[in-house]
């Protein structure tokens, strides 16, 4: 019998020495070292390569890496230099011609130059291009209005394009448009994505497939030099998990903190940061067919949702209420004078009984993540709440993201009244004239799943692409708005603010409304 | 022997075929293409069918399938939209990573469990048997993911004993003792329900055994209640037992899946959840089948020892 006893006390005795011994080792590493900042990314990145990847996780990283002809400044979604020193738009908006800074090298010892621009471009664009199969590119039709590059001198690129489209500078800006090394895309082919070379504040370092991501100071950059050794990227997928790490201390900055955890992060060892970006959360309402098509029930929608409920509880506070199609973000063409409709429920039934919309039965589709979605399902429920407070009666029918775009992408006649969405953008230009004009109706390749059309609209948003003056595409925007609100073809509801906890041994860093993660002023105690 | 070895390997052939026509079937009916998972909110019709086309998923479905099935004959079991690498160095690296944390929970649950299970048994009704049923009783109602949860807030964020997450640390030598600071609260967590399993099974058996009359005859002739219990009683009861930690080895490597997302261990089974959301297609597809003819060949390999133990089954 005594045997037992010893056994277990053994056991015990083994088990709690084990428990020590570990602890002590993984003790030491819980700090991390100075000058290299360790940052929790959402997911292992596809690729490095620019023009291959679609995901933000990944731009955070090739934002550090490359650099493109142009930038967005700091803090902004305007466009200033970065590769090319200068540019000239021809009268008629259809020809870019940019002068390249001199004496830049790749960080293979490659010079940059304007064959290197044409490669890239080409590469992309060009089907029989030698190296086109080191794709896909899934998002080169940013760049379809190209009709040619042409190297016009070592310093100078010339870019035709088809017709005269205002966007252009700032999808140059976009990781799209970042630009690789021509002599590592040949070197390495189709592994170039494992392999990235460009003109960054950093060079890659290496890769370990679900570890890290380590990228190392370029000390020749033309913009100077990083002030960290290094930073390493490590993806971890799930959230709870990354907060522990940030709380444990084993990594130093961490990003899409979820709006629940925010409070973990209150007091002086960490700073959480917020900043507003190009993205809006809305319903896309059928207005096509049943109540919808009725434009005062669109309204009685948008003033029957309680928007501030919805960022101020669900959100915790992570967005802003939403006033129109436009996010705020983009600040030279937002309409500041747009207030977003009230929270009044009164109203909302009185124009439903003007329509005659009470009790209309409305099928609203509600997806279960997805990118940019937030909280789908909690926001969901609580509209459908609201809705149903108003007088409608309200069916949710939920579907896994993938599933979800495939059901609402083409188009919600004959599926559903009202469905979930949420875009981030690079430019004032995409989401409306993807998502808003009659000629962007899904069964003509768009986005416009609710089928809204307005000619004024279509008027506006085709001017603003062709006119070259930023002031002049301003005016046209925020005119648009102003329809686009009264016409309600979608209930706007929030713009998210990206955010991010940094540890206190991190200074200097600030989130940008881009939603790219600059990192070459970071500084780590 | 060999003609039994023979038998059971060719009629695994047909079972492997049946796994990848089910999971290419399965990948071909779920709703949404790894087009629109690439492109998200860009996926326009046209987009997607440009992008399909560039991944060669535009051709019949049968077609597709004898590609599939040709090109992995060959060992190349092609390349995953999402990673970007060859399917096969993916899976095995995944997969070493899942054996290391399956095969020590496997372990710390054999041998946890019935020593449990005996010391119960043999203390029947006593205060050691009841405190380690209600122990064994609390693992197994607790579920694996809330307790890693619960140790990592409580091991990792508050007494920082051990690392949060990964396998290995970004800095520093990949020692064994680094290595098992990172694997002791994810075995851990995956080896509790299995170990509660394993002691209640082997408690049972232990009791059976216990009662027979050779027991009696042990003790009757003076052998020590040590050897009694460890070397006559637990001898007869491992031919019930052994059977019962088959089983547990198939569920603690299964249940690592959750294991291995909420401590972001770089397992197969986080690799396939990913790829599932992800749509890409080839990756689940290698990894299924790669898993599958292990668990084949797992199976193989039981059957063939227990019908070297027990000649009754070789028929």
């Amino acid at each position: 019998m005594s045997l037992f006893h010893v056994t277990r006390r053994g056991l015990l005795a083994t088990g709690t020495a084990l428990a020590l011994t570990l602890g002590v080792i993984s003790g030491a590493q819980a700090q991390t070292p100075t000058d290299v900042l360790i940052v929790g990314q959402i997911a292992e990145p596809k690729a490095l390569d620019p023009a291959a990847v679609t995901a933000v996780n990944d731009f955070r990283i090739l934002m550090n890496v490359y650099d493109g002809l142009v930038r967005y400044r700091d803090g902004t979604l305007e466009v200033e230099p970065a590769l090319a020193e200068s540019w000239e738009i021809s009268e008629d908006g259809t020809e870019y011609t940019f002068t390249l800074r001199e004496g830049i090298k790749f960080h293979d010892g490659s010079d940059f130059d304007a064959e290197a621009v044409k490669f890239n471009f080409d590469r992309m664009l060009n089907e029989d291009h030698p190296y086109h199969n080191t794709g896909p590119f899934p998002l080169s039709f940013f760049f379809s209005s190209i009709e040619s590059t042409e190297v016009v001198d070592a310093r100078t690129v010339r870019f035709t394009l088809n017709g005269p489209y205002a966007p252009f500078l700032s999808n140059l800006a976009y990781p799209t448009g970042l630009i690789v090394s021509p002599a590592a895309v040949m070197e390495h082919g189709t592994e170039f994505g494992r392999n990235p070379s460009g003109t960054g504040a950093f060079t890659f370092g290496e890769w370990r497939s679900n570890e890290a991501v380590v990228i190392e100071a370029n000390p020749d950059y033309w913009d100077g030099a990083p002030e960290l050794q290094a930073v390493v990227f490590r993806p971890i997928t799930d959230a709870n998990t990354r907060t522990a790490e940030m709380l444990a201390g084993g990594i130093d900055l961490m990003v899409e903190v979820p709006p629940v955890a925010l409070s973990e992060f209150q007091g002086d060892a960490y700073t959480v940061h917020e900043q507003a970006g190009p993205h809006v959360w809305f319903l896309i309402l059928n207005a096509k067919e049943g109540p919808f098509a009725d434009v005062r029930v669109r309204q009685a929608a948008n003033y029957a949702v309680n928007k501030e409920a919805l960022v101020n509880e669900v959100l915790e506070g992570t967005a802003e209420v939403a006033a129109g199609p436009t996010p705020p973000a983009f600040a030279w063409a937002y309409n500041p004078d747009l207030e977003p409709y009230p929270y009044d429920p009164d109203k909302a039934r009185e124009l439903i009984a003007e329509a005659g919309a009470e009790g209309a039965e409305l099928t609203f589709f509600v997806t279960e993540g997805g990118s940019g979605m937030l909280d789908p399902i909690a926001m969901g429920t609580a509209i459908q709440a609201d809705l149903e407070a108003v007088g409608f009666d309200v069916k949710i029918e939920t579907y896994e993201w993938n599933t979800f775009l495939g059901e609402v992408n083409p188009g919600l006649e004959g599926k559903a009244d009202m469905a979930e969405m949420a875009w981030m953008t690079n430019d004032p230009d995409t989401l409306p004239f993807l998502a808003l004009r009659t000629a962007a109706w899904p069964d003509q390749g768009g986005f416009n799943s609710g089928y809204y059309s307005n000619p004024e609209v279509d008027a506006l948003l085709e001017a603003a692409r062709v006119a070259t003056d930023q002031d002049e595409r301003a005016r046209l925007y925020k005119e648009m708005q102003v329809i686009v609100q009264e016409d309600a073809p979608w209930v706007f509801v929030a713009n998210w603010k990206q955010n991010a906890v940094t540890s206190d041994r991190v200074e200097n860093f600030a989130l940008q409304p881009s939603f790219f993660l600059l990192l070459d002023d970071v500084v780590k105690k | 022997m060999t003609g039994y070895i023979l038998k059971r390997l060719l009629s695994a052939v047909p079972v492997l075929i049946g796994i990848t026509i089910i999971v290419f079937l399965i990948m071909a009916m779920i709703p949404g293409d790894p087009a629109t998972a690439i492109l998200g909110s860009y996926a326009t019709p046209g987009n997607v069918e440009k992008l399909n086309r560039d991944l060669g998923l535009d051709k019949p479905l049968v077609q597709q399938y004898v590609i599939w099935l040709g090109n992995m004959l060959t060992g190349d079991f092609g390349t995953s939209f999402a990673l970007n690498r060859p399917v096969l160095d993916e899976v095995l690296e995944r997969f070493n990573a899942t054996l290391v944390l399956a095969g020590t929970a496997f372990v710390l649950c054999s041998f946890l469990g019935v020593i449990a299970g005996v010391i119960s048994a043999a203390n029947q009704y006593g205060a050691a048997d009841k405190g380690i049923t209600f122990v064994v009783l609390l693992g197994i109602s607790i579920p694996s993911f809330f307790l890693g949860m619960m140790m990592i807030l409580f091991f990792a964020v508050n007494l920082r004993w051990f690392p949060v997450s990964g396998m290995w640390p970004i800095y520093g030598d990949r020692t064994l003792g680094v290595l098992l600071s990172h694997l002791a609260m994810p075995a851990t967590a995956l080896a509790v329900v299995a170990t509660g399993v394993i002691a209640r099974l082997s408690r049972s058996a232990m009791l059976e055994v216990l009662r027979q009359d050779f027991i009696r005859t042990a003790r009757a002739k003076g052998v020590h209640e040590r050897g009694v219990i460890w070397r006559h009683a637990l001898k007869a009861a491992l031919v019930a037992i052994i059977p019962v930690l088959g089983i547990q080895a198939g569920f603690v490597l299964s249940g690592a899946v959750y294991i291995e997302i909420v401590f972001q261990w770089p397992g197969v089974g986080r690799m396939l959840v990913d790829a599932i959301l992800k749509r890409d297609i080839l990756l689940v597809q290698g990894g299924v089948v790669f898993v599958a003819a292990c668990y084949v060949v797992f199976n193989i390999v039981v059957d063939v020892a227990q019908s070297l133990l027990d000649p009754r089954i070789k028929t």
